[in-house]
């Protein structure tokens, strides 16, 4: 098998008439981190979501594995997602159980392991994010960053052959911001896993990945290593790199001119 | 013809709806056989059966004793006050025992469970829940709907029999009926299969409608805070509006026929 | 993940309705009397039933010993058809002679069918209601429903109906 895990070849999506990916292509290596960024709003999420076959494309194919997801029945779709994770931008903890109880969760879920073993995985997993002591607290008692946290060793409890983290570095203090960065790669290494990062925190995640993809106006805009992306000629790349207000993403929303707004003339 | 248009075009986002609802149902339904499953429904019948178990009470309690205090100064003007029990009993069993338990049910346990289901999707844990290959139709749509469904026909008849036992505690204990007639009469009139059991059909037949109508608004429900406060009123309404013209329906196909 | 607590309250909530059916089925249906045991089947033929109904009760004295089970015109002589279950309790109990008529509970209430004993002549061997085949299976005695236009009018044009 080739090392591609996550081969996406020309998919077209769009959503309420409104086009949100027009014909892209990327692939993600086995082993790496593969990074996807790209401006707000422009569907990142959803691209998760088309990966994970909860959402289905109009044209075009997604293969995990050499797979197409979407044209797997309903029980081998659910086969191969106990092979991929995700971790959610809000953490998607269940808030009625403990920390303990939602890492434990995919365990009783999907195995017939006895309590004690399961109580002995849940707990190295929150080891290996730091949280072994939150074990018995409730999700609304977390902060951000260990809600996101709880909810990456719920991730791993199933030891996937792979992460998709949706803006992992969203809102965080600098501290917990490193703190994730730190886990994403380790855990990476340490699991032989493939990690797939959406974000719109270029500094952090260029640190960490093996390649990155940066996604504008429904198309991929720019593809390479950190050192290619950094050092790319595209005006496009370099406005999102440097966080420039104006530039090729323009700073107006689409609308109609002034002078037509204001003073109600039509041209 | 844009009158034309977009009446087409909400028929269609209707029927599209429909099928939405009933897809849901369907893998709801068929969710059942799992051993796994039973302490979810157990777990579940507490939120909305047990739960739901004061205001039951109590509103069995007070209807019943309007309805032996209203009844008694109209029946006693015709010196009939002694069918103050059947009068009591009839109209607890065959209406409002089914109808209030359900009204109650929609307002306490199912906006309940829309606001809950919606607000795990806002917060994306139907989704990972999906992503986790847990199908979120079987693991928190099924036991709720099933706990809704056995949970409601109990329901209504404990708001039977408290409303039976109001009636007494107003028609006997403080306007002074007697006992035995308020009892006997009773017997003789209700019957086992038309008066209690239909009452029952009703009340299962009210569940399966508000806890669908529930769940579905809640699982449809736009992610927002606003979407799932309009959901949530939806359920209320719709549910209250489907129980009674079904209910009308139910009436005339059991009792209205002879 | 459920807890003791919880299933406690739903066994709690169970047994509750389960008092409440009991409740309903033995105090208010009374589902003890009319359900229960063996029948046997008497016919009566009526000039008038008035408003009897199927599953109207039959009493002797007040004490409830059966229900109309079925209602029907006799398709020969045009006249109604009362068809009762009588409890077995009560086999061989009522001598043919008994005479049944239709009566209303009070001013208001609905009707019923009130039988009455017949005599056995001493020394014969009684035959009792039910125990007829044929044609005779039919009590004889039977006395229809009042009807109040009848009386109304019996009172209006003096004793000519007689």
């Amino acid at each position: 098998m080739s090392d591609i895990l996550v081969d996406i070849n020309k998919m077209h999506f769009q959503r309420g008439g409104r086009v949100i990916y027009d014909s892209i292509s990327l692939q993600v290596k086995k082993g790496g981190i593969t990074a996807v960024m790209g401006p707000s709003g422009i569907g990142k999420t959803t691209l998760l979501k088309v990966i994970g076959g909860q959402l289905y494309p109009d044209s075009g194919e997604v293969l995990f594995q050499g797979e197409n997801i979407h044209q797997m029945s309903r029980k081998r779709l659910y086969d191969v997602r106990r092979k991929m994770s995700m971790l959610f931008q809000s953490g998607a903890l269940f808030t009625n159980i403990s920390v303990f109880d939602n890492v434990a969760f995919p365990l009783r879920e999907h195995t017939k392991l006895a309590e004690t073993v399961i109580e002995t995985i849940v707990l190295l997993k929150l080891e290996a994010v730091g949280l072994r002591g939150a074990a018995h607290l409730m999700p609304n008692e977390l902060s951000g960053g260990m809600a996101r946290r709880a909810a990456l060793a719920r991730a791993i409890a199933l030891d996937p052959d792979m992460i998709m983290y949706d803006e992992p570095f969203a809102g965080q203090d600098p501290i917990s911001m490193g703190v994730l960065v730190k886990l994403i790669k380790e855990l990476n290494s340490a699991l032989g896993l493939t990690s797939i990062v959406v974000t719109h925190d270029v500094k952090e995640v260029l640190t960490i990945a093996d390649y990155a993809y940066i996604m504008a106006d429904k198309r991929i805009i720019g593809a390479g290593t950190p050192e290619e992306i950094r050092n790319s000629s595209s005006e496009l790349v370099q406005q999102f790199l440097q966080g420039n207000a104006d530039g090729p993403v323009p700073f107006h929303f689409p609308a109609q001119s002034m002078q037509e707004t204001f003073m109600g003339t039509k041209s | 013809m844009n009158w034309l248009i977009s009446l087409g075009a909400s028929t269609l986002s209707r029927l599209s709806a429909i099928g939405n609802a009933s897809l849901m149902l369907w893998g709801a339904l068929f969710a059942v056989p799992r051993l796994k499953n039973i302490s979810l429904i157990i777990q579940q019948v507490y939120v909305v059966g047990v739960q739901s178990l004061l205001i039951i009470i109590v509103s069995g309690l007070f209807i019943g004793m309007v309805i032996a205090l209203q009844g008694y100064t109209i029946l006693v003007n015709y010196g009939a006050e002694g069918s103050l029990g059947p009068m009591v009993a009839l109209s607890l069993l065959r209406e409002l025992g089914p109808v209030v338990t359900a009204l109650l049910f929609a307002g306490r346990a199912g906006s309940a469970l829309t606001a809950e289901i919606g607000l795990m999707k806002a917060t994306e844990q139907l989704s990972s829940l999906e992503m986790m290959a847990v199908d979120p139709l079987r693991r928190i749509i099924a036991p709720r709907f099933w706990a809704g469904v056995i949970s409601m026909p109990l329901l209504a008849l404990i708001f039977s029999a408290i409303g039976i036992l109001g009636g007494h505690l107003v028609g006997v204990d403080w306007l002074g009926v007697d006992s035995g007639s308020y009892w006997s009469i009773m017997q003789s009139t209700v019957e086992w299969d038309k008066d209690v059991i239909n009452g029952v059909i009703k009340s299962i037949v009210f569940a399966l409608v508000v806890v669908w109508i529930a769940l579905y608004k809640g699982y449809d429900a736009i992610p927002t805070s606003e979407g799932i406060s309009k959901a949530t009123t939806e359920t209320v309404v719709f549910s209250s509006l489907a129980i009674l013209g079904i209910d009308f329906v139910l009436t005339a196909l059991m009792f209205g026929i002879n | 993940m459920t807890s003791k607590k919880t299933e406690l309250m739903v066994g709690i909530f169970v047994a509750l309705a389960i008092a409440a059916i009991l409740l309903l089925a033995l105090q208010v249906a009374n589902q003890g009397m009319s359900g229960n045991g063996e029948s046997y089947n008497v016919s009566a033929k009526f000039d008038n039933i008035g408003g009897l109904k199927a599953r109207s009760s039959v009493k002797v004295g007040g004490v409830i010993i059966g229900r109309v089970s079925r209602i029907y015109l006799d398709d020969r002589e045009l006249i109604p058809v009362v068809e009762m279950e009588i409890s077995s309790n009560y086999i061989k109990t009522f001598p043919e002679t008994s005479s049944v008529s239709i009566l209303t509970a009070g001013l208001l209430g609905e009707q019923y069918i009130g039988l009455t004993p017949g005599f056995v002549f001493p020394g014969e061997d009684p035959i009792y209601i039910g125990d007829q085949e044929g044609e005779t299976k039919y009590i004889v005695d039977t006395k229809s429903a009042l009807v109040l236009e009848d009386l109304i009018g019996q009172f209006l044009f003096g004793k000519d109906s007689g």
